[in-house]
C-alpha cells in the first residue's frame, strides 16, 4: 500500500464522482424544480453517448462529436419535455415513475432499432490515448485527466450559472419554493423546458465523455442512474452544490471500498472470509453510507427546499 | 354415448403417441433485453438461421418457437418458463444465457419431461451430481476454456499471474478452472461487482502487484470496459492479458477496436475453422444478418442443428422420450466446431484451441486460430454424474 496507489485511487474516485455529478446535476434540478422523478434521465445519457460515438465517427473529431451530441441531446430533451413529460408534473410520483420507466423501454428499443444491439466503438482521441507519469511510479490514463478537467470546468460553470445569472436565480427560486415561484413567475413553463434541456445536455456530456472508457450500448443508462439517484438523495433534492459533494462522496466511497476493503478485512479475519466478504461489502458500501447520511440528515446534506 | 366418446378420445391419444408428432414446440428463453441482449441476439439469430435454411422445420417437423425474455432475472425466467410449459406445452427449452436462470428452471423442465438443450455456459452442477437425462449441453462446461488457458500460461512459463472475475458463483468457477491447470504462483485474485463499469481500482491493484500475466473472465460490457481501460492505463503493452474465448469475442472486438489486437484466448470455435459445416454457417450468417457470427451465434446454430438431427433420427417421435433422447445423444450433425460428441453426462467432449486477435490485411480485426490446446477434452465433473 504505497502513497502513489492511494493517490491513484483518489484520482479514480474524483473522476467517477465528477461524471456522476454531470448526471445527478440534471436529475436534481428536474426533481427539485418540477417535482418530477425522471427515471429516463439515464436514457438521455445513453443517447448522448450514441450520438457522440456516431458524430465522432462521422466528423473524425472528438471535440466536434461531443458538441454535436450535446446539442442533439439538449434538443431531444427539450422536445421530450414539451411534448410529453410536462403533462406529468401535476401527477403523483407513481404515474411519473411508470411513464418514465415506459420511456426507458421505448428509448432502449429505439436506440436498438437505429444503431443495432451491439456495443459501439469509440476511440480515445489519439493525443490523450496513453498514460501519463504524474509522479515517479504513478502512471495515470491521460484521458481520465481530461475527464476530470471537464467535470471540474462544468461544475464551475454551473456554479456561475446558478449563482450569478438571472436564469440561475429563477432556477434557485423554483428549487426552493416551487409554488411561490409559480405564483410570481412569468414564463415558468419556458424555464422548465430550459432546465430539462440543460439536464439532458449534462447527461449527454457524461455519456459522451465516458464513451471511450465504458461500453456504449443499449441499457447503459440503467446501470448508472441508480447511483445518480443516490447522489441526489445524499446531496439534497434540488441542490446543485449538494449534487457535487454527494457525487464526489459516492465516487470516493465506491472507489475506496473496492480498493481497500478486502485488504482491511484480511487484517481482522481469514483470507477466505475476507475474499468472500470484501467484494460483497464493497458493492453495498455506497448504500450503507447513504442510509447513514439520511439517518442524521434526512433531507440530504444541502437541502434546497425551504 | 359418453363411454364412446372417451374411447374415441383414448384411441386418438394412443394413435397420436404411436405416430410422429405433427409439430415441435421450442421455448427460447433468453435474456433478450438489458445490457447482455447483444450476445443473446447472436444466440437467437444463430438458432433461427437453421430454421431459416430448413424452411421453418426441425427434422421435417414444422417448428414453432416461443420466445421469452428472462430479463437476466431467475424469478422472471421461472415465471416465463412455467407459462411456456403449461400454456404452450413446449417439448424443448433452449436459449438461456445465465446459470442462475438455468438453475431456476431446470427442476420444472426435468419434472415435466421438457428437454433442456443448453447452448451457453454449463454449470458444474449439471455436469456433475445434478446431471439429468433431460439436460444436454452443446456449449462447454464453464471451466473448460479457462483450463485450456491455464495450461497455456503454465506451458509458456509465466510465474506471477493476477486473476480477475465478477463476484458470482460462475465467476469463481471460471477462476477455479484456470487454477486447475495453472500450477504457478498467483499474486492477486480479485472479484468485482457483476456489471461493474469502471475498473480503474482493479487496474491500480494489478499495477501494484507487478504480475507477469493477467487472466480475466469478464463478458459483455464488463469485458469491453475492462479491456479499454487496461489499454488506456498503458498496461496492455507491459503485461499480457489472457482469458476465455468469450471475453475476447467478436462483440468485444467490435467495441474495443485496435487496443485488443494481440490478445490470446481459448475457444472451442472460431470463425476461421476450415470445415464445410462452418464455412456454410459463416457464409449464410453473413448473408442473412449482414454481420460476422460470434461464438454465441455458433452456439445457437449448433443447438438448433442438434434438435434438427435428433428429430430427424427419431422420425418425429419426440413424445417418445427414450427414443428422442437416444437420438439427441447421438449428436448426429456436423458441428461448426468440427469434432463433437456427448460424454456420459451429456456435456460435450471437444477440442479447445488457442486464438490470437489479429488485424487482417483488409483492416478487419478478428480472432485467428493459432494452435490446439486440449484435445477431446472432458470436463472434470463427469465422474460425479450418475444418470441411473
Amino acid at each position: 500500500m504505497t502513497a502513489t496507489f492511494l493517490l491513484e485511487q483518489m484520482l479514480n474516485g474524483l473522476q467517477f464522482g465528477l461524471m456522476l455529478f454531470l448526471l445527478a446535476a440534471g436529475l436534481t434540478l428536474v426533481f427539485g424544480i418540477m417535482n418530477m422523478i425522471n427515471l429516463a434521465h439515464g436514457s438521455l445519457y445513453m443517447i448522448g453517448a450514441y450520438l457522440a460515438a456516431t458524430a465522432v465517427g462521422y466528423t473524425g473529431s472528438f471535440v466536434a462529436g461531443v458538441l454535436i451530441a450535446l446539442a442533439g441531446t439538449a434538443a431531444f430533451g427539450a422536445l421530450l419535455e414539451s411534448s410529453l413529460l410536462r403533462r406529468f408534473y401535476g401527477r403523483d410520483h407513481l404515474s411519473q415513475v411508470l411513464a418514465t420507466f415506459a420511456l426507458i423501454l421505448i428509448l432502449n428499443d429505439g436506440v436498438r432499432m437505429i444503431w443495432g444491439p451491439h456495443a459501439m466503438l469509440v476511440n480515445v482521441p489519439a493525443l490523450v490515448s496513453g498514460p501519463i507519469e504524474l509522479l515517479p511510479g504513478l502512471h495515470y490514463p491521460a484521458y481520465r485527466l481530461v475527464v476530470i478537467a471537464v467535470g471540474l470546468l462544468v461544475a464551475l460553470g454551473l456554479y456561475l450559472l446558478v449563482v450569478h445569472t438571472r436564469i440561475g436565480m429563477r432556477i434557485r427560486a423554483g428549487a426552493s419554493n416551487r409554488e411561490m415561484a409559480n405564483a410570481l413567475g412569468g414564463n415558468i413553463s419556458g424555464l422548465f423546458t430550459v432546465v430539462f434541456a440543460l439536464g439532458a445536455m449534462l447527461a449527454a456530456l457524461a455519456g459522451a465523455m465516458l464513451g471511450p472508457v465504458l461500453a456504449v450500448e443499449v441499457g447503459m443508462g440503467e446501470s448508472i442512474i441508480i447511483l445518480a439517484f443516490v447522489v441526489v438523495v445524499i446531496g439534497g433534492i434540488g441542490s446543485v452544490r449538494g449534487a457535487l459533494i454527494g457525487a464526489i462522496v459516492v465516487g470516493c466511497v465506491d472507489t475506496f471500498g473496492r480498493a481497500f476493503l478486502t485488504t482491511i478485512l484480511r487484517e481482522f479475519s481469514s483470507p477466505t472470509v475476507a475474499d468472500n466478504l470484501g467484494p460483497s461489502l464493497a458493492s453495498m458500501l455506497i448504500y450503507i453510507v447513504m442510509a447513514a447520511i439520511l439517518f442524521w440528515k434526512p433531507r440530504g446534506l444541502f437541502p434546497a427546499q425551504a | 354415448m359418453r363411454n364412446k366418446i372417451i374411447t374415441l378420445v383414448a384411441c386418438a391419444a394412443l394413435s397420436l403417441s404411436a405416430s410422429a408428432a405433427d409439430k415441435i414446440k421450442v421455448g427460447f428463453l433468453s435474456t433478450l433485453t438489458g445490457p447482455i441482449s447483444g450476445i443473446s441476439s447472436d444466440l437467437r439469430d444463430g438458432f433461427n438461421l437453421v430454421l431459416e435454411l430448413n424452411g421453418g422445420k426441425f427434422g421435417g417437423l414444422p417448428a414453432e418457437v416461443v420466445f421469452g425474455d428472462d430479463q437476466q432475472n431467475p424469478d422472471v425466467g421461472k415465471q416465463v418458463f412455467d407459462r411456456m410449459v403449461r400454456r404452450d406445452r413446449i417439448d424443448i427449452v433452449t436459449g438461456t444465457m445465465f446459470t442462475n436462470v438455468m438453475a431456476a428452471i431446470a427442476p420444472t423442465a426435468f419434472s415435466n419431461k421438457v428437454f433442456f438443450i443448453n447452448a451457453n455456459a454449463g454449470p458444474a452442477e449439471f455436469a456433475g451430481e445434478n446431471c439429468n437425462p433431460f439436460y444436454f449441453s452443446t456449449a462447454w462446461q464453464v471451466e473448460s476454456m479457462d483450463e485450456a488457458m491455464g495450461k497455456y500460461v503454465t506451458d509458456k512459463g509465466f510465474e506471477r499471474v493476477f486473476l480477475l472475475a465478477p463476484n458470482f458463483p460462475v465467476g469463481r468457477e471460471h477462476l477455479d478452472g484456470f487454477k486447475r491447470m495453472y500450477k504457478g504462483p498467483i499474486v492477486g485474485e480479485t472479484y468485482t461487482r457483476l456489471g461493474q463499469l469502471d475498473y480503474s481500482v482493479e487496474i491500480g491493484q494489478i499495477r501494484a502487484a507487478k504480475p507477469d500475466a493477467v487472466f480475466v473472465f469478464l463478458f459483455g460490457n464488463m469485458g469491453i470496459n475492462f479491456i479499454k481501460q487496461y489499454h488506456q492505463a498503458g498496461l496492455s503493452n507491459e503485461i499480457p492479458l489472457f482469458g476465455p474465448g468469450f471475453t475476447f469475442d467478436d462483440d468485444t472486438i467490435r467495441a474495443v477496436g485496435e487496443p485488443i489486437v494481440g490478445s490470446l484466448n481459448a475457444s472451442h470455435w472460431n470463425e476461421d475453422f476450415d470445415n464445410p459445416a462452418n464455412k456454410r454457417f459463416v457464409a449464410e450468417f453473413e448473408r442473412v444478418y449482414n454481420r460476422k457470427p460470434s461464438i454465441y451465434a455458433a452456439q445457437g446454430y449448433d443447438a438448433a442443428q442438434l434438435i434438427d438431427a435428433a428429430v430427424r433420427d427419431a422420425e418425429g417421435q419426440i413424445k417418445d422420450h427414450d427414443r428422442f433422447r437416444a437420438a439427441l445423444l447421438q449428436a448426429n450433425f456436423e458441428s461448426v466446431r468440427g469434432a463433437f460428441r456427448f460424454n456420459t453426462n451429456q456435456n460435450p467432449i471437444q477440442n479447445l484451441y488457442l486464438r490470437e486477435i489479429v488485424r487482417e490485411p483488409d483492416g478487419r480485426i478478428v480472432n485467428r486460430t493459432v494452435g490446439l490446446l486440449l484435445e477431446n477434452h472432458e470436463d472434470p465433473y463427469v465422474g460425479q454424474c450418475d444418470m441411473g
